[in-house]
């Protein structure tokens, strides 16, 4: 048993990290399933969209023909509507909303036909949005993820200058760094960001981490308002023995390495247990095993009922060959040398607890994982210090703003470091509502009238 | 089992389906081949003067991904040899005795053309004329097709000429590019003809491409008015139908109906308003020879669900329901209902009613699903919503009567009934 790199080929590399999602291969293919749309009016799914994407819209401009202003319609509604057509889980938004649910029928495949709209247009980079005059405003934004990409985009439509400062060396965010490459290869990711950045007015400098080379101060002097938009970052830890030993890491790191360093440098054990049921913990299960694991297994503390990830990611799991083991809670890690060796869980009886719900309570039965890696994906935490810092107003950790305001004049923020982390198509809006807020206090409390 | 042999004029068919005058009765291998599919009969394309035909032919109306809801045409009649096709006529006849063999004709327009084409045609053995006073295209500019057709001093006057000679029944197919097809039919009628068909094509424009401006279809850059025919001309060929069957004159004579006929409904329908035959061709030449099995099947099974034991037990039979606008009853008063457990919460319902019609629907806004109700005294029972709803009797229009009595317009006018006030 080892924890080791290069496990296989490049031609294995290339496979197992291809796009998962295949696109429709003719326009007739993606015709036939746009035609199907109702165009509902007040359509559910576009209610179900964080973003508000105007599905039957767009779904019908690909039947007439008008592929460019589909995507319009998405990218004004939602600027990264490519990677979200690819990361969302539309099962639980705009496709678990579709009407012909109601019908017993399959729901219209909105994100394929989405991914169809915005893949040609990112491809050969139309130019769909035109900046206006430049305001004379300048706007600091600390991350280029989803949220600060958003808001940049928007700030700089209406003609406010936006200077984008991020830690990493590529923008995307969580998108770059925090998800299966399967789901969004990286060159998709950086063409993404060109995508968003062509535009104009926007500058992002790489390399530029809050709190260690640039400050809140500075920037606040340098520039009319400031967005916060950096995200959660930290592995929740999960205080058991033996979370020191070597082969134990945080899957956050797991997939940050992956996505960072490229696939035969990162090294993968035989045998994988990796502790969560999130969309991180199948995206960190999954790429093990497409790393080379033998056996990946997947420990949750409770049953599939509560498990926060969708049951497509989980079929992507178990089809990848992961085995899922339920009610089991991780109580201690074992090892040898200073090397991980087994995992010991003690398995878990729900009871109601007052409130009636349902709480894992540990019982005596114990079982014990021969392993050689555990992936811990048990949440991210907050920049609590960093936001304690800057005396911003904080819930754990999580900045507090009002329709993307701080507490502080001049200073707003959005996304994961407002909300704690949810989907990319939450952090989008998130932009949009922070770039609103921007515009009217740079407009001096002026109405904005726009609609981002 | 129900008998759904045709006896028209004497013709008979083991179905009422002939194959229309075109394409795909143009020579003996498609013939054949329709008959051992089971096809009742052909009109047999078109015979006259010599012509050429150009390349491309064809254009349609695509809708919402569905091709070929309009089908049109620039092709002119038969461009083979005459002697070539009476031999074959001539085989198919002896090959399936008991198929119909009807032969469209166009001659060129004098009556000696007439004669001798009739009496050649005759020789075969087929067992009736189509006298093609349709044709919209090509032909037209030379005075035949539908020239003759649109006249009905003209085309009563060729059909004198036909009867004078014709020793088989003569089956006279009318143009729809006319205001009324009721004029040629009396004149074709009083003439002798002893039998009716329509429609023939509707003169159109398909379409016209976006890239290279010219319209379809496109014959080296340039392009002509064609024949319309396909699902889209049914609705305009019913009504045709019916006139016809109303008339007095030509609702003496069978008639056998052609239109965008493309399943056993449709046929059933055409028969409904007083066709005896129905011929096909869109429909085969989209799908082929093979649709004749459920055109059979499915007309079978609703004649024995309705307990049609032949044909002639609904032909016609749905001609008197079609009345003048001023007989319907104003006191006869629907509105539409929505079954709550069977919406699917599409919102097309409402805003068609709101945009399109009457502004009877409520909407009651939710999460993502709203719920839409009817405001029955808004609801002026049009149908609409009923019409775009995408489920299967979720919408149904429940009887309101506004009185016990039948009052028409006539009648409420006389009475001074009051108007609406809103």
């Amino acid at each position: 048993m080892a924890v080791r790199n290069n496990r296989l080929t490049a031609e294995e590399y290339e496979q197992h990290f291809s796009d998962i999602h295949p696109p429709f291969e003719t326009k007739d293919a993606a015709m036939v399933d746009a035609n199907r749309c109702l165009f509902c009016y007040d359509a559910p799914c576009t209610k179900s969209c964080p973003t508000g994407i105007n599905v039957p819209k767009f779904i019908k401009q690909i039947t007439t023909d008008n592929l460019r202003g589909s995507a319009y319609t998405i990218f004004s509604s939602n600027i990264m509507g490519g990677g979200c057509a690819k990361v969302c889980p539309v099962e639980k938004l705009c496709e678990g909303a579709c009407v012909y649910n109601l019908m017993e029928e399959e729901a219209i495949p909105i994100a394929r036909l989405q991914r169809y709209a915005t893949e040609k247009a990112i491809e050969e980079k139309w130019q769909l949005f035109e900046r206006k005059a430049s305001i004379g405003k300048k706007v600091a934004v600390i991350g280029a993820g989803p949220a600060g990409l958003s808001c940049a985009h928007a700030l700089s439509r209406e003609g406010v200058d936006v200077t984008v400062f991020e830690k990493e060396a590529k923008g995307g965010g969580l998108m770059t760094y925090g998800i299966a490459a399967y789901k969004v290869t990286p060159q998709f990711c950086c063409d993404e960001v060109d995508f968003i950045t062509s535009l104009g007015g926007i500058e992002i400098r790489y390399g530029k981490e809050l709190g260690k080379d640039i400050t809140l101060d500075a920037l606040q002097q340098q520039y009319d308002a400031v967005y916060l938009a950096f995200g959660v970052g930290l592995a929740r830890q999960l205080y058991i023995p033996g979370e020191q030993l070597d082969g134990v890491v945080d899957a956050i790191s797991f997939i940050y390495d992956i996505r960072n360093s490229g696939y035969p440098t990162v090294p993968v054990g035989d045998q994988v247990a990796v502790i969560g049921m999130g969309m991180t913990a199948i995206d960190a299960a999954t790429q093990a095993r497409r790393l080379g694991a033998k056996e990946v297994t997947l420990v949750y503390r409770r049953t599939q009922q509560e498990m926060p990830c969708t049951e497509t990611e989980m079929n992507i799991a178990l089809l990848d060959g992961c085995k899922i083991v339920w009610l089991a809670a991780p109580t201690e890690i074992r090892g040898e040398n200073g090397k991980v060796t087994q995992l010991v869980c003690h398995m878990v009886k729900l009871e109601d607890d007052a409130n009636g719900r349902r709480q894992p309570v540990i019982t005596e039965e114990k079982i014990i994982l021969p392993v050689d890696m555990v992936i811990k994906a048990a949440g991210q935490m907050p920049y609590e210090q960093l936001v304690h810092d800057y005396q911003l107003h904080h819930n754990n950790g999580k900045i507090s703003v009002t329709n993307g305001i701080s507490n502080i004049t001049g200073v707003f923020a959005g996304g994961d470091c407002v909300n704690g982390g949810k989907e990319v198509v939450d952090a989008v809006q998130a932009g949009k509502d922070g770039a609103k807020a921007i515009l009217q206090y740079l407009l001096d409390g002026a109405q904005a009238g726009n609609n981002f | 089992m129900a008998d759904i042999s045709a006896n028209f004029l004497g013709i008979r068919s083991p179905n009422p389906y002939w194959l229309a005058s075109a394409p795909p009765t143009d020579k003996k291998i498609n013939v054949l081949r329709a008959f051992e599919a089971g096809w009742g009969g052909v009109v047999w394309k078109t015979l006259g003067s010599q012509v050429k035909n150009v390349s491309s032919r064809y254009s349609s109306v695509d809708y919402n991904g569905s091709r070929v809801m309009g089908f049109n045409n620039i092709e002119l009649i038969s461009d083979r040899p005459l002697d070539i096709n009476l031999k074959e006529i001539t085989e198919c006849v002896r090959l399936f005795p008991d198929r119909a063999m009807v032969v469209s004709l166009m001659a060129d327009n004098n009556r000696e053309s007439w004669h001798e084409l009739i009496k050649k045609v005759e020789d075969t053995g087929a067992h009736g004329l189509e006298l093609n006073f349709g044709c919209p295209h090509g032909m037209t500019e030379r005075g035949m097709g539908a020239a003759v057709g649109q006249d009905p001093e003209i085309a009563g006057r060729v059909v004198e000429w036909v009867m004078e000679v014709a020793n088989i029944p003569v089956i006279t197919k009318l143009t729809p590019n006319v205001h009324s097809v009721v004029p040629t039919g009396r004149a074709s009628v009083l003439a002798g003809s002893h039998a009716l068909s329509l429609i023939n094509t509707i003169q159109s424009v398909t379409g016209v491409n976006l890239d290279t401006f010219v319209p379809n279809p496109n014959v080296g850059g340039q392009s002509t008015f064609g024949g319309y025919c396909g699902p889209a001309v049914k609705p305009i060929a019913l009504k045709m139908l019916t006139t016809i069957s109303q008339d007095p004159v030509t609702a003496r004579v069978p008639i056998s109906g052609i239109g965008g006929i493309s399943t056993w409904k449709d046929a059933a329908e055409f028969m409904l308003l007083g066709a005896t035959t129905v011929q096909v061709c869109t429909a085969a030449m989209r799908y082929g020879f093979r649709i004749i099995e459920d055109l059979c099947d499915g007309l079978n099974n609703w004649m024995d669900e309705k307990g049609f034991l032949t044909i002639n037990d609904f032909i016609g039979r749905s001609v008197p329901t079609l009345t003048s606008w001023e007989e319907l009853d104003i006191n006869y008063h629907i509105v539409a209902n929505i079954n709550q457990e069977k919406c699917i919460h599409c919102g097309l319902c409402y805003i068609s009613c709101e945009d399109g019609s009457h502004q009877a629907i409520n909407l009651s806004y939710g999460s993502p699903y709203n719920t839409y109700s009817i405001k029955e005294e808004e609801c002026v029972g049009c149908n609409l919503c009923k019409l775009v709803c995408p489920v299967d009797n979720c919408i149904t229009m429940v009887e309101q009567r506004k009185g016990e009595e039948y009052v028409n317009w006539k009648e409420f006018q006389k009475r001074g009934m009051p108007l609406n006030d809103h």
